[in-house]
């Protein structure tokens, strides 16, 4: 497997207005494969949406460098999709115009923006709902679009940051299951921001855990549950055991967390 | 059946205000010279269509509203637009704007009548002047990146859009119905800069009858004229906030 993502080096200091430094990242290296699916798993606060941030090029790191497919990344860019827990869809589109916005910025053709729009609506289930403004559907229906807008820009990879923190238990359970299936049928390269234990385990092929603030990365733990993968493998024995050791890794953290 | 009991309580204050005024002036409270009754009020009105010609100073005043407004929307919303899109922009015209806004537009009237006349040009550019610099700065603030805003343009780069794209399809779009409220709180504040254009060195207009009816102590038309600005300020509200709701009908989703 040949690596897609090398991040290298990366840290993040931030600087308040008074000339305080706050640590966010200390120095990160860490590589994301070609179709991997990889979950940063870590407390709150702990920095990992900050290094999804500089991997999408919306944050500059303070020291070393993000290469993709080997070439460093400059600033955000359509190669990198990405979907983000507050859904940010631009609420003037209907649900078809804002998965069609990276296509439109790319120039396609009309005919050919729509035959991929109106594939990808049909890949999240929003057949019947292309026409409505985004406030008028749920939580979990404009998460969908969401995923649905950044696929639909075809990027080398896709970068969610907590993308289903904001929905209630029912719909982030049946969104994961849609993700996963997604990706195992279109085996995008994926890094997946969450602290969701369940969630990491359930969809990603690797973990990297995170430390408290300032964060690194504390341990790293493949997840070889076969795929196409059902629901009920939250249930087996493999699941359980994987979900008591990471547990305990966060556990450690978040109590380190608690001290400051 | 709540929004007809909310249009019954509106109505109803008007119904209230004219009976009010009806009982004073017709009872003999108050002297005929200082305040006209409701019905010299109608038959001055009647008068003023039949023998002065007054739809004609209502066209006058409506027209030297639109086009000085116009103008100033013209400039205004653009240069608006800059300073809220670009910091750079905002620093260098900022303080300028903020200065010029400050200025009382009725007191440019004696430097306006020098530099352009008396004649249309004049009251144009004192509606423009007491319009353009509202317009721009309350423009700038309501495009200007926000958190909420910050999060689109965000995305909008994640989907490759460039930073003038981001401007066009994020802040522009994003920002309209702002913007088309602030025209409409503008355009009330025109009608008032009209009325005072028009009551010095004019010859034409509500505002110059207004004048005029003074000289001849003439009430029932002052009032009349009065009445007149406030029903077409009111008609164009409701027209300037339907077509709002129309072409922004996702913002009140």
């Amino acid at each position: 497997m040949s690596s897609k993502l090398s991040i290298r080096g990366v840290s993040r200091v931030f600087t308040s207005s008074k000339g305080q430094q706050t640590h966010g990242l200390t120095p990160v290296d860490f590589e994301v494969h070609e179709n991997d699916f990889v979950t940063i798993l870590g407390p709150s606060g702990c920095g990992k949406s900050t290094l999804l941030r500089i991997v999408a090029g919306l944050d500059q790191p303070t020291t070393g460098q993000v290469l993709l497919g080997g070439a460093p990344v400059q600033g955000p860019g359509a190669d990198r999709g990405m979907v983000f827990q507050s859904y940010t869809l631009f609420p003037w589109l209907t649900i078809e115009q804002n998965i069609r916005f990276g296509l439109r910025e790319r120039l396609m053709s009309a005919t050919e923006q729509k035959e991929r729009s109106d594939y990808f609506i049909n890949k999240v289930g929003l057949r019947g709902f292309e026409q409505h403004f985004p406030k008028q559907l749920s939580g979990g229906m404009q998460q969908r679009t969401g995923i649905a807008r950044a696929l639909a820009n075809d990027p080398k990879m896709l970068l969610m940051d907590e993308p289903f923190g904001a929905l209630d238990n029912q719909s982030r359970v049946l969104m994961q299951e849609l993700l996963l299936g997604i990706w195992e049928a279109e085996r995008k390269t994926v890094m997946f921001v969450t602290h969701d234990i369940d969630e990491a385990i359930f969809m990603d092929n690797h973990v990297a855990v995170f430390s408290a603030r300032p964060g690194r990365i504390k341990t790293e733990v493949a997840v070889d549950l076969l795929h196409p993968r059902h629901y009920t493998i939250k249930t087996s024995p493999e699941f359980m055991a994987l979900k008591a050791r990471l547990t305990e890794e966060i556990r450690t953290e978040s109590l380190a967390a608690d001290m400051h | 059946m709540r929004a007809h009991f909310r249009w019954m309580l509106g109505t109803g204050f008007f119904i209230l205000f004219f009976s009010v005024w009806a009982f004073f002036t017709l009872g003999g409270y108050v002297s005929p010279t200082f305040l006209a009754s409701p019905v010299t009020m109608v038959q001055e009105a009647i008068l003023l269509f039949t023998e002065f010609n007054f739809s004609q100073d209502i066209a006058m005043t409506i027209w030297r509203v639109l086009a000085g407004f116009i103008l100033a929307t013209l400039v205004g919303v653009p240069l608006g637009i800059a300073m809220g899109a670009h910091k750079g922009v905002e620093a260098f015209l900022e303080p300028f704007v903020s200065f010029c806004r400050y200025l009382p537009a009725s007191a440019f009237i004696p430097l306006l009548i020098l530099w352009a006349g008396i004649g249309e040009l004049q009251k144009v550019l004192l509606i423009f002047i007491g319009s353009v610099f509202q317009i721009v700065l309350m423009v700038a603030v309501c495009v200007g990146v926000g958190a909420a805003r910050r999060d689109l343009v965000e995305a909008a780069y994640t989907l490759g859009a460039s930073p003038s794209g981001t401007v066009n399809r994020v802040l522009i779009p994003g920002a309209a119905p702002e913007i088309a409220e602030i025209l409409r709180l503008v355009l009330g504040w025109a009608w008032t800069y009209v009325i005072v254009a028009e009551l010095i060195g004019s010859s034409s207009g509500i505002g110059h009858m207004i004048t005029n009816s003074q000289a001849l102590l003439n009430t029932g038309q002052i009032i009349f004229g009065i009445i007149v600005i406030g029903l077409i300020g009111l008609v164009s509200d409701f027209a300037f906030k339907a077509l709002n709701r129309r072409l922004f009908a996702w913002s009140s989703l």
